[in-house]
């Protein structure tokens, strides 16, 4: 029986996962037209849950006998990852209504998607990591087909599920190569493990499970077809509460558990997020729509984030940290300003469709403008400290040749995000395409961009904030 | 006024002009304009206060203002003035005026971005001569691509888009490898926790051979492809002849010496035996720049095309100036930055009176505009002799310092590089006689009628400064004398 402690520290957790039951059975008894309720409910129960994520802090490095934490690496990624659902579910309430979707079930979906990369954050044991991770994934399989009716879409799922079950496979694998040579899989434990080809092995694998869900090349194949196929507000959550997920597992495995064997994994994934950004930016270029450029822009990011993981060092680990606060406000500002655009009624996903926009809300246009200048990582926006914060951290590593591609991959992904800026700025609207979009997506454009100009502006407060959770890997 | 922070309402001053335009109503064109010109004066008029109060004769920092920023990383909000950033400030206030007012015949469509993008931009220049943080630095050092990019892409020429994209990523590959650089400085400053981006502290120990000769060659490529040094000049052509009116003058006279302002402020200061070192190399590249450029201008067909590649040459000239590493030659390398803002932004304007009447750039459209425009030549005339520095006017002090300079550091230098100066009288006048002289050969005749008013206006200031420079530079001269000598005395010790 748990203790009353343990459950106090998982309040958030809880939270979530009871909205989560909730939302699914209520929606049953909910009329159609009145389903906006749920909508509610979720976001108050997330913004509950990231209430208690921040009044709980980081003081319990050890729940469920070790199992758990509530610590800084907790406190600061599950502040992310609620920060992204709270997001995502702004963005996708006015879609999931007017496509005539499952509301209540979409709405649980995502709240259980959520959870799993809450599990994540906070697991000091493999075997918590697992369940975090397929408490994540299984529910973005079913989001990803969840418009049925769209062949596209179905075919996204089914090709997210099947090698996103493979990729799940290999970290279970890892997981028992690991516990067959240490006998447990506590990360702690792992710690001390003396180090064995067998136990390589294992990590090698769990690294490979991660860096599916992350996105991290060779193991982004999926990402792009899947990303074009789910619809829209799917795309976005997925490229961001997958991304916090998967990292936080990465910062806990890595810097956090083994930190004294660095040189044997900095190169690994040094060469992994070379190979990253380089393949990311490069297949961006040549996109002409803009989902699947976000697809592929979140492929490179992906790239730019494992820096921070590669340099071994809890500062880079902090730059992860900030990373991906930024590059959830950005990316998720960047698909609520897709969402807007339509066409008939359906997705206007071309980068084509946003000729003129500018002539017509000068306003969104100045938003998508600031969303674009940073995710090139141009100043001053949340895009340019994050990377900053990570090439840093690898300098300070030694890692020279890892930040120097990454500055000029950075100069590769300035052509293309300014191109859609220009775009907007340029030429005469085509007359099909309209904008919709109600108070909850407005909302969460100002939110996402007042927070890209603060944390670019003034981002002492959020690296104070995120360098907590360097004491939890020391 | 006393304790105010003067620096910081200069820098923002423009933004918040922005920020003003961005809210009148878009269909009200006039008032958005004179929103953007009431601002950009009002930003000269804090800088004449600055221009009058500073303290002549010490090498000191002025006017500092420092605040922190980013506690974490050691990075701080840290402006202040001297005698080098000073004439460039002044430069940078006094053609943002002119380039606004120079919009209001030559961009009709979306004045409003257009006016934002340019205030947007005077706020990111001025806040790249006034940054001593690095960190502050590079953040408006790169801010400064987004508002001219899209000046070039969005009210520039034919070829706009494929210019734009050339100018930003030409500019951000070379500032890319400056920020690992910087960072690299700030790891090497001190033990963990007592790191700093702070350029005063920053140039107290410069960092030891062999790093300090990388350091250089990543922030002396970002600088040399801004100015450009030859051979890095194949983004200006395009991105100058592609450009609107407004957007060449601000981009010939202001943004170009952000490179050359980069060579004083941190090549000589941070890296003072890697510039001893390497001031061969980038002599030659200037000098062979300066030849080049002439050459090349002189082929030119397009007039906007020949002022463009005419920067190259005189840009070579004022990094011959900062490479001699002598008193004279940094002197007149300074003063010649101003210069060049000056007579180069006055022939984008003479090239953008003629291209609002006739929208023909082609020298082979001219001929006789004299015979039409007679006021309008002698303007022309006057800023065409300051760019071929006749005595008298602003181009011939600091060419003069420059090759005196030069000659000090080694005859050769001045001995080859004086044919620069021959060359840019050819070309110029080659220019001017095919245009203004002759029967008349234009397009319209009709429309081809004598500057207005705004436009007699818009010469006015530049042609006062001509000669105020010219027959007085002390003002500009003294003002920098004392931070030039400290800078010469800190490369030399580094021997």
């Amino acid at each position: 029986m748990p203790s009353s402690a343990d459950l106090r520290a998982l309040t958030p957790e809880l939270i979530v996962a009871g909205a989560a039951l909730a939302v699914l059975v209520w929606a049953t008894f909910l009329p159609p037209q009145r389903q906006q309720i749920l909508r509610w409910m979720s976001a108050a129960a997330l913004v509950a849950a990231a209430w208690e994520v921040l009044v709980l802090g980081a003081g319990v490095p050890s729940v469920f006998s070790g199992m758990y934490a509530r610590d800084g690496v907790t406190l600061v990624l599950q502040s992310a990852a609620l920060l992204g659902a709270l997001l995502a579910l702004a963005l996708a309430g006015d879609y999931v209504e007017r496509a005539r979707l499952e509301a209540g079930e979409f709405y649980a979906l995502l709240l259980v998607a959520a959870l799993g990369a809450m599990v994540m954050a906070g697991s000091r044991d493999l075997i918590m990591v697992f369940l975090g991770l397929e408490t994540l994934s299984i529910p973005l399989y079913v989001l990803a087909a969840f418009a049925r009716t769209d062949l596209r879409s179905q075919e996204a799922g089914m090709k997210y599920f099947l090698l996103g079950a493979f990729s799940t496979v290999f970290f279970l694998y890892g997981i028992a190569l690991v516990y067959g040579v240490t006998g447990s899989t506590s990360l702690p434990r792992l710690a001390a493990a003396s180090d064995t080809l067998m136990l390589r092995v294992g990590l090698g694998l769990l690294l490979i499970g991660l860096a599916f869900k992350a996105a991290i090349v060779p193991f982004h194949a999926w990402a792009p077809d899947v990303y074009e196929g789910a619809p829209l507000p799917v795309t976005a959550y997925m490229s961001v509460i997958a991304k916090v997920g998967a990292f936080a597992a990465l910062l806990r495995l890595f810097p956090g558990t083994l930190h004294t064997q660095s040189v044997q994994w900095t190169g690994i994934l040094a060469a992994l997020s070379t190979l990253t950004m380089i393949l990311g930016n490069l297949a961006a270029l040549r996109q002409t729509s803009l989902k699947r450029l976000l697809a592929y822009s979140s492929i490179a990011h992906a790239g730019f984030l494992l820096i921070g993981v590669a340099s071994g060092t809890t500062q880079g680990a902090s730059g992860v940290a900030f990373y991906l606060l930024a590059y959830t406000l950005m990316t998720l500002g960047a698909f609520a300003l897709a969402l807007m655009v339509t066409r008939r009624g359906e997705e206007a996903d071309q980068i084509a469709d946003l000729t003129g926009l500018a002539s017509r809300s000068p306003a969104l246009a100045g938003a998508m403008t600031v969303f674009m200048v940073s995710l090139a990582g141009l100043p001053p926006t949340a895009g340019f400290v994050g990377k900053f914060y990570v090439f840093a951290a690898a300098l300070d590593a030694g890692q020279t040749a890892l930040a120097i591609v990454g500055v000029l991959a950075s100069v590769v992904s300035a052509y293309y995000y300014l191109r859609v800026a220009y775009t907007m700025f340029s030429g005469e609207p085509g007359g099909d395409v309209t904008f919709a979009g109600d108070r909850w997506v407005a909302g969460a454009l100002i939110v996402a961009v007042v927070g890209v100009l603060a944390l670019g502006v003034f981002p002492a407060p959020v690296t104070a904030f995120v360098q907590q959770l360097e004491q939890a890997l020391r | 006024m006393r304790g105010w922070p003067l620096l910081s309402i200069l820098v923002f001053l423009p933004v918040a002009g922005a920020a003003v335009a961005a809210i009148v109503d878009r269909r009200r064109e006039q008032a958005i304009r004179w929103t953007g010109l009431a601002a950009s004066l009002l930003t000269l008029g804090v800088v004449l206060v600055i221009f009058e109060r500073f303290a002549v004769g010490t090498p000191a920092v002025q006017f500092e203002e420092r605040a922190v920023w980013i506690p974490a990383a050691g990075i701080a909000y840290h402006l202040g003035i001297d005698g080098i950033s000073l004439p460039l400030v002044l430069l940078t206030t006094v053609i943002m005026p002119l380039a606004l007012l120079s919009s209001w015949s030559s961009v009709g469509d979306r004045v409003k971005e257009f006016t934002v993008s340019m205030l947007v931009l005077e706020t990111a220049l001025l806040g790249t001569f006034l940054s001593l943080d690095l960190v502050l630095f590079y953040v408006f050092w790169d801010a400064v691509l987004i508002p001219m990019y899209f000046i070039i892409g969005l009210w520039g020429g034919p070829r706009r888009v494929y210019a734009a994209f050339k100018f930003i990523l030409y500019t951000a590959s070379g500032s890319a490898l400056m920020l690992v650089a910087i960072i690299v400085l700030y790891l090497q400053s001190g033990p963990a926790g007592a790191r700093t981006f702070d350029w005063l502290a920053l140039r107290e120990a410069p960092v030891a051979m062999p790093l300090q000769a990388w350091l250089f060659a990543a922030f002396a490529l970002a600088f040399a492809i801004k100015v450009p040094l030859w051979p890095l000049h194949t983004w200006l052509p395009d991105a100058h002849t592609e450009a609107p009116t407004p957007g060449s003058v601000v981009l010939a006279a202001v943004l170009l010496k952000m490179g050359t302002y980069g060579f004083l402020r941190f090549l000589l200061p941070l890296f003072p035996e890697a510039s001893r070192r390497f001031a061969p190399l980038l002599v030659t590249l200037a000098i062979i720049g300066i030849l080049y450029g002439a050459a090349v201008s002189w082929a030119q067909r397009d007039m906007k095309r020949l002022v463009a590649m005419s920067s190259v040459s005189h840009l070579g000239f004022v990094t011959l100036g900062a490479f001699a590493l002598t008193v004279e030659g940094l002197q007149g390398s300074l003063l010649q930055m101003v210069n060049h803002g000056i007579s180069t932004g006055g022939l984008f304007l003479v090239v953008g009176v003629l291209y609002d009447r006739t929208h023909s750039r082609l020298l082979d459209d001219y001929g006789g505009v004299a015979a039409l425009m007679p006021r309008f030549a002698a303007v022309a005339t006057i800023v065409m002799l300051s760019s071929m520095a006749l005595p008298g006017t602003n181009g011939f002090v600091g060419e003069f310092l420059i090759l005196l300079g030069a000659f000090r550091a080694a005859p050769v230098y001045a001995v080859v590089a004086a044919g620069g100066v021959i060359l840019s009288a050819v070309y110029l006048l080659w220019m001017y006689q095919r245009v203004m002289h002759g029967p008349v050969a234009v397009k319209e005749r009709a429309r081809v009628v004598e500057l207005s008013r705004r436009e007699l206006v818009l010469f006015v200031p530049l042609i006062a400064l001509i000669f105020w420079i010219g027959l007085f530079p002390g003002a500009l001269l003294s003002r920098s004398e004392a931070s030039i000598r400290a800078l010469v005395e800190r490369v030399e010790a580094a021997r």
